[in-house]
């Protein structure tokens, strides 16, 4: 079923993370990415740590793809490791150079960042892994809707519709593109040799009958939706109603409890 | 009422800049409930921009479309007459807007604001009815260009629309879609009783229909019974159109002095009539 998805990071396994509802995975998600945050110690980084690492076999979702994801963003990671050593001047002097100080008490905070930094990519990538993009914009159209209440149901719902979209031609165009190349291609153009300017200058054939064809399919798209007595958000109902079930209050406890275990960490040994 | 859409006195024009096209002239037909109407036209005989005016995604400049009894330009039942009259374009790809095939056949009824219940109904019935239910999870991404032209079908049916217009929905497909699409419409019109008007340039697609139009130049040139039309193969090529095989074979063979009957359509009809007259020939 992987070739079913063609654009984001879905992962198809049979966990019970797949099985969440994924407004209420979303909620959770910032909840725990603030308590890691709030985690100031060694042992409630470890807390952290091991909830994270629970999640992780949960998901049933190989180590190697989350390494994958942190491989990817590895470069920021060092950054920030690196700034942060040069931060605080607390604990004891390890050396100086110049104007540079590197303290005790700068090296753990620059491995405490690197630490939720890391758990920060895990835990999110776990969002990503393991529900659809359709899902995901099911789920911010559903959590934004309270807005309409402020008079923006309108421009919640076209948000939505606008991802829907996007989502359904990303292949669509992908597939087009690679059409167009060939036709260039056939014709002469070439991609790959060349300077810089005269590569850039070598995509515009690409670009404009891509920009062309976009918007007839735009406008095409907009009188079939309007034959299917599209009017907006006005009088919309949806067919798949999300239902919250026993696994989704579980998760929403266990996550509630790991919270309050950060803070009683906290709070015990701080 | 015995007509779904009665389109009366009808003029159309495009205006770029100065000048002003005129794409559909005097027009005034009617469609019968549970009928299925073939509309040929060659290239810019203005039969797309007949089928836009028959649902009101056009208004007429000139006259009125009645859908049901309710003028097009009526900007109050807009939803209404969308709901009575669907349409099917050209391109499957540019009318699904889901990435999940069931997500799409359910835009309809979602925006009819149907309950959650029914609309599942609704979908699984209209996905059974174009045989794609076992495709329900898919992306339409991985589907042939029949296929999502028959999703794009049952999203309409998912309306429970009376008519269907479809505008050439063959025409960007191959000849295996090509049957799958006619197959299917043929089976709406017969089991479902809906009303069919079928717009398309493929004469082979107008041999099982109720009645055929031709069109040239914004006018009506013939309305008839495909086998009258077929016949008349001088008419045809004078609108730009191509006679089916079949009935070229048969024209050709009488003029060459077999006395052949040319009233046949599919190839076995044919066949069958070329039997007879060598037969009555005595070879």
């Amino acid at each position: 079923m992987l070739n079913d998805i063609t654009f984001g990071q879905y992962f198809e396994t049979s966990s019970i993370i797949h099985k969440l509802d994924a407004r209420i995975k979303m909620i959770l998600l910032i909840l725990q990415i603030v308590f890691i945050f709030l985690a100031n110690n060694l042992i409630s980084l470890s807390v952290a740590f091991g909830f994270v690492l629970l999640i992780i076999l949960l998901s049933k979702v190989p180590l190697r793809m989350y390494l994958k994801n942190l491989k990817a963003i590895l470069p920021i990671i060092l950054f920030t490791a690196i700034i942060n050593l040069f931060y605080g001047n607390e604990g004891r002097e390890l050396f100086s150079f110049w104007k540079i100080t590197v303290t005790s008490g700068g090296v753990i905070n620059s491995i405490f960042l690197t630490a939720r930094i890391v758990l920060l990519i895990i835990i999110s990538s776990v969002l990503t892994y393991t529900t659809t993009p359709n899902d995901l914009t099911d789920a911010i159209e559903r959590l934004l809707s309270p807005l309409r209440f402020l008079g923006l149901k309108n421009a919640v719902h076209t948000l939505a519709m606008m991802m829907t979209i996007a989502l359904r031609f990303i292949p669509t165009l992908v597939e087009e593109t690679q059409k167009i190349m060939n036709a260039q291609k056939a014709r002469g153009v070439d991609f790959e040799n060349g300077k810089l300017k005269e590569r850039i200058n070598a995509l515009i054939p690409i670009l404009i009958p891509l920009l062309i064809s976009s918007v007839r399919r735009a406008y095409e798209l907009a009188e079939a939706m309007e034959c299917r007595c599209y009017n907006g958000a006005e009088g919309r109902k949806r067919m798949k109603q999300f239902k919250i079930r026993y696994y989704d209050i579980l998760s929403a406890l266990i996550s509630v409890v790991f919270c309050l275990g950060i803070i009683f960490v906290n709070f015990v040994t701080g | 009422m015995n007509n779904i859409i009665d389109v009366k006195n009808v003029t159309f024009e495009y205006t770029g800049g100065e000048r002003i096209k005129t794409v559909i002239r005097d027009f005034d037909i009617s469609f019968a409930r549970g009928s299925f109407t073939v509309i040929l036209g060659h290239n810019g005989s203005g039969k797309s921009t007949l089928a836009k005016l028959l649902n009101g995604l056009y208004k007429p400049a000139v006259g009125d479309v009645f859908v049901d009894g309710i003028n097009t330009k009526d900007e109050k039942n807009e939803i209404e007459i969308k709901r009575r009259v669907g349409m099917v374009f050209q391109n499957p790809d540019n009318q699904l807007l889901a990435s999940i095939v069931e997500d799409d056949v359910a835009f309809g009824p979602e925006n009819l604001g149907i309950e959650p219940e029914k609309i599942r109904e609704r979908v699984d019935n209209a996905l059974k009815t174009v045989d794609m239910y076992d495709y329900r999870k898919k992306s339409p991404h991985h589907l042939s260009g029949g296929q999502k032209q028959r999703i794009a079908i049952a999203g309409i049916i998912a309306m429970e629309p009376e008519c269907i217009v479809l505008d050439e929905p063959t025409a960007m497909l191959d000849p295996k879609g090509r049957k799958e699409i006619i197959d299917t419409i043929e089976r709406l019109n017969r089991e479902k009783g809906i009303t069919i008007i079928l717009i398309t340039h493929f004469m082979e697609e107008a041999q099982n229909a109720d009645r055929v139009i031709v069109m040239d130049n914004g006018k009506i040139v013939a309305d008839d019974i495909p086998a009258n039309i077929f016949k008349n193969a001088e008419m045809l090529k004078s609108v730009g159109l191509d006679v089916p095989q079949t009935t070229d074979l048969l024209i050709r063979l009488n003029n060459s002095g077999l006395a052949v009957d040319t009233n046949a359509i599919s190839i076995e009809e044919a066949a069958e009539k070329i039997a007879t007259a060598l037969h009555s020939e005595g070879i």
